[in-house]
């Protein structure tokens, strides 16, 4: 199995008892056509370090992960969504080709027009049809190195989710940051954050400054250890309604860094210590446009369990792409939980079974844990996949825990 | 593969039809499990076990013979398991005798005997399971000990010794696997209320095969290499295992 940078926050890059390689070596920076805004990059290169070499050429990736930390094979068999996917759709609807190393096949160059089944189990695929090692990625043109953003508050989820539903169109990038922790008619209370790439007339630039210069950005190391009391309801309910009161009830045209908007979480590093030996769990979902009332019912179990989350996140999704991808026209919330919660498995296996009647499915790039019997299901086309694995790699080679916990290695 | 919570989806067990690993599987089988393999001495009396783990949600149950006493075929039997099932999660080493504390201390055959399966035997198994779990990666072997052999008591040395013994090989096992991927867990129950112990005097902070079952799940959600069951049994042990001798043997336990 090939791994990256190890941020799937699951099992889906480790192999026990196997051979796990590590492609971060694969971190050349091939060409840069800027007229035709293409990038050729070695598969172990991260997001972060590519997009440091493609913002002042006036270049971006159109698809941009939560954290930075991902490498570019990864983000490909994840097929990993950003805040852009109800209009730009996911990392592989960018992706012009692919060198894949296969077990079956050999070294293949593969195209959404040349070898379209192939292209699609790769996408999504957690690296089971073959090693990523290069890539061509479509880019898209900014004018400066800075985020024109839009905040406003919404008192409830239906408030957020009307917000977003009615005026998501007009962003490229949208998110809402949900307070799991609100109850009763503030349920789901949320800070919307949308923008685009401001335009070079947004920055007073008489100075003579750069507009497509990074500023020099630094991370601080979370604290080694954190106090359990942290993590209680009431310190997270605390924190909680001083980042909502925070928020600016309504602002529009703030200009922000690129990592403030896209990564707030990279500025931190290690900030998953924050969570304990027992470490945390993340549980995304996707429900289709429809059942809101699954997304409702998941925040108000929540809620109700005390589970001490702090932040959610909801956004919408567009267009479903690869058999094994993730996302699919509907409302997706992730949440990061702590697995020490005793509850935790019931409660998560409860609200599976929630999320499978809607119609949805859980993000396989995050998952640790869930009911093997559920995946069918969960992605119907999965007989589909695994015929065209099985002509990529007919002998299973590619061996992942992840497979073998959810049988995708069958 | 065992997942992020620490719950299993292939069991192994040794001694498939004592109370605790009926109840164990039963409870692993209401989560994840979903294969269990049950090695008994007689087949013929594995029904019950069977049937409690399909109604429990296992869909492949199947029962191969394993008899603690012959070394010999140990070997063989853990290789043709994880041959024919592929990654097993979870191995329970749930066999054990208690023998009659009264003949054993009075004759060589009978200690022998209880030596012999429980700390022989248990050892002979133990090794060829900690090979293929080592080799697979992952996985972890919960070896069911006692409090008896915390601190061997007078009432009952020669199953206490026999507990004592394992006890320390599961341990001694446990940290030459660490770094492997594979663990020991080292579960030392109170005085259980099984068929085991019927006719016998319940001691104090007695505890039933069910609560075994649920302290063996959470000590894997935990990754504990140790279990007490119940809890309470630790620093009471911690207290017992400091006696003199001499006030020791006095005590009624």
């Amino acid at each position: 199995m090939a791994r990256g940078l190890g941020r799937s926050y699951g099992d889906a890059a480790q192999n026990a008892g196997g051979d796990v390689l590590d492609t971060t070596a694969l971190n050349g920076l091939g060409e840069l056509d800027l007229e035709k805004a293409l990038v050729t990059v070695g598969a172990g290169m991260s997001l972060a370090a590519l997009t440091r070499a493609l913002v002042p050429h006036g270049r971006f990736l159109p698809v941009v992960p939560g954290t930075a930390h991902v490498t570019v094979g990864g983000a490909i068999a994840c097929d990993i969504h950003g805040k852009s996917h109800h209009v730009d759709g996911g990392f592989g609807a960018h992706v012009e080709s692919v060198e894949l190393v296969t077990p079956g096949r050999g070294r293949l160059r593969l195209t959404p027009s040349g070898e379209p089944e192939e292209f699609a189990a790769t996408l999504g695929g957690m690296g089971l049809t073959g090693v990523v090692t290069r890539a061509t990625l479509r880019l898209v043109r900014i004018e400066t190195a800075r985020m024109l953003v839009d905040t406003e508050r919404a008192e409830n989820l239906d408030d957020a989710m009307e917000r977003m539903a009615s005026s998501d169109h007009r962003y490229r990038y949208s998110v809402a940051w949900i307070d799991c922790l609100a109850r009763g008619r503030a349920l789901g209370r949320s800070v919307l954050t949308r923008g685009d790439h401001a335009p070079a007339a947004a920055i007073d630039a008489s100075d003579g400054q750069d507009v497509l210069a990074l500023p020099v950005e630094r991370a601080v190391p979370a604290p080694p250890f954190a106090p359990r009391a942290l993590l209680r309801p009431t310190s997270i309910r605390a924190f909680n309604e001083l980042w909502f009161r925070r928020a600016p009830r309504e602002e529009r045209g703030r200009l922000t860094g690129l990592r403030q908007f896209f990564h707030p979480l990279d500025g931190v590093r290690g900030w998953n210590r924050l969570y304990g030996a027992r470490g945390l769990l993340q549980y995304q979902l996707v429900v289709p446009f429809g059942a809101e009332r699954t997304v409702r019912h998941v925040l108000e179990r929540l809620s109700r369990a005390r589970s001490p989350a702090f932040l959610a996140v909801i956004k919408r999704l567009g267009e479903e792409a690869g058999p094994l991808s993730f996302p699919r026209p509907g409302w997706t919330v992730a949440l990061d939980l702590p697995a020490g919660d005793a509850e935790l498995a019931t409660m998560l296996d409860e609200l599976d079974e929630a999320v499978v009647e809607a119609g949805g499915r859980l993000y396989l790039a995050k998952d640790a844990r869930m009911r093997p019997e559920l995946l069918p299901r969960m992605y119907p086309r999965l007989e589909e996949w695994r015929a065209v694995r099985d002509r990529l790699d007919p002998e299973r080679r590619m061996r992942s825990d992840m497979a073998r916990r959810l049988g995708l290695d069958r | 593969m065992r997942d992020a919570l620490g719950e299993v989806q292939s069991v192994l067990v040794l001694g498939g039809t004592s109370e605790i690993a009926v109840a164990t599987v039963g409870e692993l089988a209401r989560r994840r499990a979903r294969t269990v393999i049950l090695g008994v001495r007689d087949p013929g009396r594995a029904g019950s076990a069977e049937r409690s783990a399909r109604a429990a949600g296992a869909t492949t149950v199947e029962t191969v013979r394993f008899d603690a006493d012959e070394v010999e075929s140990h070997e063989s039997f853990v290789d043709d398991a994880f041959d024919r099932h592929g990654d097993i999660d979870l191995v329970l080493l749930a066999f054990g005798v208690l023998g009659d504390a009264d003949r054993a201390a009075t004759s060589g055959p009978v200690a022998a005997g209880v030596a012999r399966t429980n700390f022989v035997g248990a050892t002979s198994v133990a090794i060829p399971v900690a090979r293929r779990l080592r080799d697979q990666g992952h996985g972890t072997l919960v070896v069911l000990s006692s409090v008896a052999g915390e601190r061997v008591r007078r009432s009952n040395f020669v199953y206490g010794a026999s507990k004592a013994g394992l006890d320390g090989f599961a341990q001694g096992l446990g940290d030459w696997l660490h770094g492997s991927g594979a663990e020991v867990m080292v579960v030392r129950p109170g005085f259980v209320r099984t068929k085991m112990t019927a006719g016998l005097d319940p001691a104090p902070l007695a505890t039933s095969p069910e609560a075994v079952a649920r302290a063996i799940v959470r000590g894997l959600a935990r990754r504990s290499s140790t279990v007490w069951v119940p809890t309470a049994l630790r620093p009471v042990m911690a207290v017992l295992r400091h006696l003199p001798r001499a006030l020791f043997r006095r005590l009624p336990v």
